[in-house]
């Protein structure tokens, strides 16, 4: 496997030089080798793609596809059998559902409509997490007192999966999300139980419906009248709970260390509360680490706007952090303008797949952010933004913690 | 001075929302399903900037604008 360095493509995912700090590859990447071979943590070869309109391309053309990477051709993220969240039973329950069908019928719980009726709970939930975190006096780290709990409560309220069982599926979710951590035997497990879990509550909202997503997905149809299987619905909760919190509180995090490393980003919102919106369009843009990237299947020979030619059976990494920063799509693109608008960042992926929760994810880093404001406006880093650590060995890096004063 | 007409495409809505939330006045989501609902197909000048981010957001690239300077 040792291989010389020269002849051997990059290994991927790239090394990141501090914290808040993007590969230093991306640029001449973009550049000079937009479509750039890579090998995985399994040992499998796939092709990064880190160009603006190339990973768009590759997300939304139909030639490439997510379920193809169930195909035996595809490469893995990780050598062990149990797979990634990419081809886990999970996702597999979820492919067979039939993508528009599925996302129809959860669709309907992540309207503006619903996202603006949220508001008043998440604001209340973290004015309260704020409350406990100043009694327990400065310094804190803002990830357990508020970064984690606030979106991990706000999924758990929407699903009806009671709050006191998060720790459990965080271990889950963290196995689920690994790509080195974890030994296989430990993630598989993590699977089967955390499926487990969901069947079981499954079984409990099936007896006793309460005012929840999951609760009425099971007495939902879709256009046909049909409703979505069981295997389904477990794969839905289970899906929903992991991408409901585990991004959301990565972003919460990374924003506040973004915003609070250059002080005139806070005293700009500060004075003008009205970017609220378009600074966290911009915070998610600019997001230096951005985990792993989609992966794509694929099917028949594309050609992408770079000019180069994908092979029919080839697995592509597209990396929305690096497209993110391509100067041909947002001007400036290395700096953050908290104004910037229109501001199309590929964050939340684009087409079909795009993220589903993506009105969720955008409420609460809106509320949140706002309540940090008018409640913390003298909030600063308690230590030196460049010594944070990020999760190491995972699809996503959120930071460890982030310490801070006020 | 310009109309500009907007159209939705109902079958590449993934019903993200950003449009409601940037130019609630032109959109609209259906609530059995999230999808895209069209308010006002030509929608008065003060929504033109709005309409704008928002067909230029649009995750699905489900919005598109015709006429208009």
């Amino acid at each position: 496997m040792a291989a010389n360095q020269q002849d051997e493509p990059l290994r991927y995912p790239l090394p990141s030089p501090g914290p808040l700090t993007p590969p230093a590859e991306w640029p001449e990447l973009r550049q000079k080798c937009p479509v750039a071979p890579v090998t995985l943590p399994s040992g499998d070869r796939a092709t990064l793609l880190t160009r603006y309109a190339d990973v768009r391309l590759a997300l939304s053309d139909p030639r490439l596809s997510r379920e193809g990477l169930a195909r035996p051709d595809a490469a893995r993220i990780t050598a062990s059998e149990s797979g990634s969240v990419f081809d886990s039973p999970m996702a597999r329950a979820l492919n067979a559902e039939g993508h528009e069908r599925w996302r129809r019928m959860v669709g309907r719980w992540f309207t503006a409509k619903r996202m603006r009726a949220l508001i008043p709970k998440i604001e209340a939930t973290a004015d309260r997490l704020v409350d406990d975190m100043v009694a327990h006096g400065q310094p804190a780290d803002l990830v357990p007192w508020l970064a984690f709990p606030l979106p991990v409560f706000v999924i758990c309220d929407m699903l009806g999966v009671p709050e006191r069982d998060r720790d459990d599926f965080k271990r889950w979710s963290d196995a689920f999300l690994s790509i080195s951590k974890y030994p296989t035997d430990e993630v598989r497990s993590a699977q089967t139980r955390f499926a487990e879990y969901m069947s079981g509550l499954i079984e409990e909202k099936r007896r006793d419906p309460q005012d929840d997503l999951i609760s009425e997905l099971l007495a939902a149809t879709d256009a046909e009248g049909r409703p979505m299987s069981d295997l389904a619905l477990a794969a839905t909760g289970q899906a929903l709970l992991l991408a409901g919190h585990e991004t959301t509180a990565g972003f919460i995090t990374s924003m506040t260390a973004t915003l609070l490393a250059d002080r005139t980003r806070w005293e700009r919102l500060l004075n003008d509360p009205s970017l609220i919106r378009s600074a966290v369009e911009e915070v998610l843009r600019h997001e230096p680490h951005g985990g792993f990237g989609m992966l794509r299947y694929v099917h028949e020979d594309t050609e992408v706007p770079s000019g180069a030619m994908l092979p029919g059976g080839t697995t592509v990494v597209c990396s929305m952090a690096a497209a993110n920063r391509d100067a041909d799509a947002f001007e400036d693109a290395e700096d953050m303008d908290l104004g910037r608008s229109p501001n199309a960042h590929l964050t939340f992926g684009v087409g079909p797949h795009s993220c589903l929760g993506q009105p969720l994810a955008r409420t609460e880093m809106q509320t949140v952010l706002g309540v940090l404001l008018r409640r913390l406006p003298t909030l600063e880093h308690a230590v030196d933004p460049a010594g944070l650590r990020r999760l190491e060995g995972q699809l996503t890096t959120p930071l460890v913690e982030l310490p801070v004063r006020w | 001075m310009s109309a500009v007409e907007v159209t939705v495409d109902e079958a590449k809505c993934c019903g993200a929302g950003q449009c409601v939330l940037i130019a609630p006045e032109v959109f609209d989501q259906r609530d059995e399903d999230g999808i895209v609902v069209l308010l006002a197909a030509q929608p008065a000048e003060q929504w033109h900037p709005a309409v704008r981010e928002a067909a230029s957001v649009c995750p699905a690239a489900a919005i598109r604008l015709t006429g208009g300077s």
